[in-house]
C-alpha cells in the first residue's frame, strides 16, 4: 500500500475539527432569519431562567432590605420580655456609640395609644362609639433617627419633624384611608386627614391635640402605623424622666460583621437589661419563611423553564437533522465518522445557547438590573428588585448549557445512526 | 483488487423475500475501467452499494485488496470509505450547506491531513474536473453536470483506490456527460480502477469491460479491446 495511513483520523482531535468545520458551515449558511429565531428563543429561556426567580427573590429581598434600613438597622435593640423599656439606656447608647464600627445611634420612646381625627364633629351622642385607631406612639430624636433609618425619605407628604416641634407629629401612611386602599377589620383608619388637621392622641390618661406635619410610608407596615412625636415632648407626655427608650437602633460601618459588634455588647453585660439583635435575628419569621418559599418557587419555575429550553432545543436540533438526514447519511457514506456529526450538532446547539445566553446576560446586567435597581417595581409590601448574582447566573448558564449539549446530542445520535444507505436514499 | 465470490443480497418487504442478487462472482484487475450494465432493477445499484461498503450482503464474499470486507465492523468500514474507496452517486449528493471547494475538503479533513495538505489536494481535484473557477459556489449555484463533476472530485480528491460510479450522467444531457466520461477516461489513463454502472451502450463502449446483469449472476462478461 503506497498510501500513509492516517492513524489519527478518527481521535477526537480530529473528530472536533471536523465537526466543529460542519457546524460553522451550517450555522454560516442556514437562513439568518431561523438564527435569529433560535438564538431569540435561547436567550428568552435564559432571561426566564434568570429573572423569573430573580424577581421572586428580589420581591423578599426588597421588604427585607425596607425593615433594615427603615426599622431594624443592622443591630436592633428592645426590651426584655418582662421589662416596659430598656433599662441602663444610656448606658448601652454611650457603649454603642463607642464601638468604632457603629457609624449611628438611634433611640425610641414607643407607647401605644390611639388616635382619632373626627373626635368634634362626628360625635353626636355619647352612645355613639369611639371612633379611635389604636396605634404605635412613637417619639424619636429627628437627626438620629434620620441618619440611621432615612425617616425623613420617607415622608411622602409635608415635612420631617424639627428637632423643636412641639405638638406636631408624623402619621403612618397606614392609618389613613387615604393610603389604605382596602378595608380591614385589621386595619383601622382614620377618616380625612391633611397635613395641618388636627388629631388627638391618647396616651394612657394623658390626652392631646396635635397637628400633622407629615405623612410618613416605608411600605413596612410596623413604621406605617406609627405617630412620631419629637422625643422630647413624649417623655413628657409619658412621663418617662430616667431617659430609658425602648427601641436602639444601630447602623454599622459597611462590611461590619454584625455579630461582632453584638458580641461585644453582650460581653459587656447589657443582655442583662436589653435583647440584643442583629438584623437577621430580628426579622420577622414570616420574612424568614417567604424568604425561602419565594427561593424554592424560583427553583421550581426555574426547572420548567429549563425542562422547557431543553425541549425546545430537542425539537430545534432534532428538526434540523431529520431534515438533512440524506446528507448526514451521505457524509457517513463518503467516510465522515458518525461522531464528528454528532459534534457538528452539538456544537450548533451549544453555539446558540452561548449567544443566547451572551445576549440574555447582557439584557440582566446591562439593561434590566440597572433599570429596576433605578425604578423598582411597586409592589404592595416592597419595592421589587432583580436578584441576580454573578454566581448564581454563572451557575444557570452552565446549567443551561450541559441542557443543550444534551438536547443537542440526543436528536444528533438518533438521526446521525440511522442505516446510512437508507438515509442517503430516503428510505 | 476487487474479488467477489457467491455474493447474495436479499430484501425483504413484508413476508416476500427478493433476491436481487443470487450468488455473483466477479473479479476486477487494477487499473481496469469497467461497466456495468441490465435493465432496470437487475441489481446494478445494489452490487454497487455492496461494493462500495455502504451495505452488507446476506452472504458471500468481497475482497478488497486482499482484505476480506465481511470482516470488519462499521467503524473499520467507515474508514474504508473514506481511505480507500471513492463513490459517486446517481444524484450527485453534495451537501448542501458547503461550497463546491468544502465538499472535497470534508473528507480529506476527516482523513487528518494538514489543513494546508488538504486544501492543496481538494483544490488539484477540483482542476482535474475542470472546476477551479467554483470552488466557491455553493451546490445550488452550480448546473447538473457541474455537481456531478464536484461529486466526481470528492470522490477521487483522496487518491482512492476504487472509484465507484452509479449512472454518473443519467441526469445529465449529452454534450456534458461526454465531458464527464472524458474525466473518467482521464483518470483510467492515469491508472485509476473504476467500476461504472450505466445505461448507454456508447459509454460503455468506451470502457475495458462491460459486465451485464441479469437475473442475479453474470449475464456476459465481454472485453471491447
Ligand atoms: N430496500 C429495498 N426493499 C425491497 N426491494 C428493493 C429495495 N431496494 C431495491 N429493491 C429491489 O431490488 C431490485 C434491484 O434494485 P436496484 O436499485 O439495484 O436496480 P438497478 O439495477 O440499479 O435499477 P435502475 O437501473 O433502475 O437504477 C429492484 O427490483 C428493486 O425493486
Ligand atoms: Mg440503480
Amino acid at each position: 500500500m503506497a498510501k500513509t495511513q492516517k492513524s489519527n483520523s478518527s481521535g477526537i482531535e480530529n473528530l472536533v475539527r471536523v465537526g466543529f468545520f460542519l457546524a460553522v458551515r451550517q450555522v454560516k449558511r442556514s437562513n439568518i432569519w431561523t438564527n435569529v429565531l433560535i438564538v431569540s428563543i435561547m436567550t428568552l429561556t435564559f432571561l426566564n431562567l434568570v429573572i423569573v426567580s430573580g424577581i421572586l427573590v428580589g420581591l423578599i429581598e426588597g421588604a427585607v432590605t425596607a425593615v433594615k434600613s427603615h426599622y431594624l438597622g443592622d443591630i436592633f435593640i428592645s426590651n426584655l420580655k418582662n421589662k416596659s423599656y430598656i433599662e441602663q439606656s444610656s448606658q448601652i447608647i454611650k457603649a454603642a456609640q463607642n464601638l468604632p464600627s457603629v457609624e449611628a445611634v438611634a433611640a425610641r420612646y414607643i407607647e401605644t395609644g390611639k388616635v382619632e381625627s373626627d373626635y368634634k364633629e362626628n360625635k353626636k351622642r355619647v352612645t355613639d362609639l369611639d371612633e379611635s385607631v389604636g396605634t404605635s406612639i412613637v417619639g424619636i430624636d429627628p437627626k438620629a433617627e434620620d441618619i440611621v433609618t432615612g425617616l425623613s425619605g420617607l415622608v411622602i407628604e409635608g415635612d420631617y419633624l424639627e428637632e423643636n416641634d412641639y405638638d406636631r407629629v408624623l402619621v403612618g401612611a397606614m392609618l389613613l384611608k387615604k393610603y389604605l386602599d382596602f378595608d380591614s377589620p385589621t386595619f383601622p383608619v382614620l377618616q380625612k386627614v391633611e397635613i395641618g388637621d388636627k388629631i388627638q392622641v391618647t396616651i394612657g390618661e394623658n390626652v392631646r391635640e396635635v397637628i400633622v406635619k407629615g405623612i410618613t410610608r416605608s411600605k413596612v407596615d410596623e413604621i406605617d402605623r406609627r405617630i412620631f412625636f419629637v422625643d422630647k415632648q413624649l417623655r413628657g407626655l409619658i412621663g418617662r424622666n430616667d431617659y430609658n427608650v425602648d427601641e436602639i437602633v444601630l447602623r454599622l460601618a459597611p462590611k461590619t460583621d454584625p455579630i461582632s459588634v453584638k458580641n461585644a455588647l453582650i460581653g459587656n453585660g447589657f443582655d442583662q437589661f436589653a435583647r440584643i439583635q442583629t438584623q437577621e435575628d430580628a426579622e420577622p419569621k414570616f420574612i424568614k419563611d417567604m424568604k425561602q418559599t419565594f427561593a424554592l418557587l424560583g427553583n421550581i419555575i426555574s426547572s420548567i423553564g429549563l425542562v422547557v429550553a431543553a425541549i425546545t432545543i430537542f425539537i430545534v436540533i432534532f428538526v434540523n437533522a431529520i431534515t438533512r438526514r440524506k446528507f448526514i447519511g451521505i457524509l457517513k457514506g463518503i467516510g465522515i465518522h458518525p461522531k464528528a456529526i454528532e459534534m457538528a450538532y452539538v456544537f450548533q446547539s451549544v453555539f446558540y445557547a452561548l449567544m443566547g445566553t451572551a445576549i440574555g446576560t447582557f439584557l440582566v446586567f446591562g439593561v434590566i438590573k440597572p433599570y429596576l435597581d433605578k425604578n423598582p417595581i411597586n409592589f404592595p409590601f416592597s419595592d421589587g428588585i432583580l436578584v441576580a448574582t454573578a454566581s448564581g447566573t454563572a451557575i444557570r448558564i452552565a446549567v443551561l448549557l450541559i441542557a443543550t449539549f444534551i438536547a443537542g446530542l440526543i436528536p444528533a445520535r438518533m438521526v446521525v445512526k440511522q442505516n446510512t444507505l437508507d438515509s442517503i436514499l430516503g428510505r | 483488487m476487487i474479488k467477489v465470490k457467491g455474493l447474495v443480497k436479499k430484501y425483504k418487504s413484508g413476508t416476500l423475500e427478493l433476491a436481487v442478487l443470487k450468488g455473483l462472482d466477479l473479479e476486477v484487475k487494477k487499473g481496469e475501467f469497467l461497466s456495468i450494465t441490465g435493465r432496470s432493477g437487475s441489481g446494478k445499484s445494489t452490487l454497487l452499494y455492496q461494493l462500495g461498503l455502504l451495505d452488507e450482503p446476506n452472504a458471500g464474499e468481497i475482497i478488497i485488496n486482499d482484505q476480506d470486507i465481511s470482516k470488519l465492523d462499521s467503524t473499520e468500514r467507515s474508514r474504508f470509505r473514506l481511505n480507500e474507496l471513492g463513490y459517486i452517486f446517481q444524484d450527485y449528493a453534495l451537501v448542501p450547506e458547503l461550497t463546491a471547494f468544502e465538499n472535497v475538503f470534508v473528507p480529506l479533513l476527516m482523513q487528518g491531513l494538514e489543513k494546508k495538505d488538504a486544501e492543496n489536494q481538494a483544490v488539484n481535484a477540483m482542476q482535474k474536473v475542470g472546476l477551479s473557477e467554483k470552488l466557491k459556489n455553493l451546490p445550488s449555484q452550480l448546473s447538473g453536470g457541474e455537481q456531478q463533476r464536484v461529486s466526481i472530485a470528492r470522490a477521487i480528491g483522496h487518491n482512492p483506490k476504487i472509484l465507484f460510479a452509479d449512472e454518473p450522467t443519467a441526469n445529465l444531457d449529452s454534450e456534458t456527460a461526454e465531458t464527464v466520461l472524458k474525466t473518467f477516461l482521464d483518470l483510467h489513463r492515469e491508472g485509476q480502477t473504476i467500476v461504472m454502472v450505466t445505461h448507454e451502450p456508447e459509454y460503455a463502449a468506451l470502457t475495458d469491460r462491460i459486465v451485464l446483469l441479469l437475473d442475479g449472476t453474470i449475464g456476459s462478461d465481454k472485453r471491447n479491446h
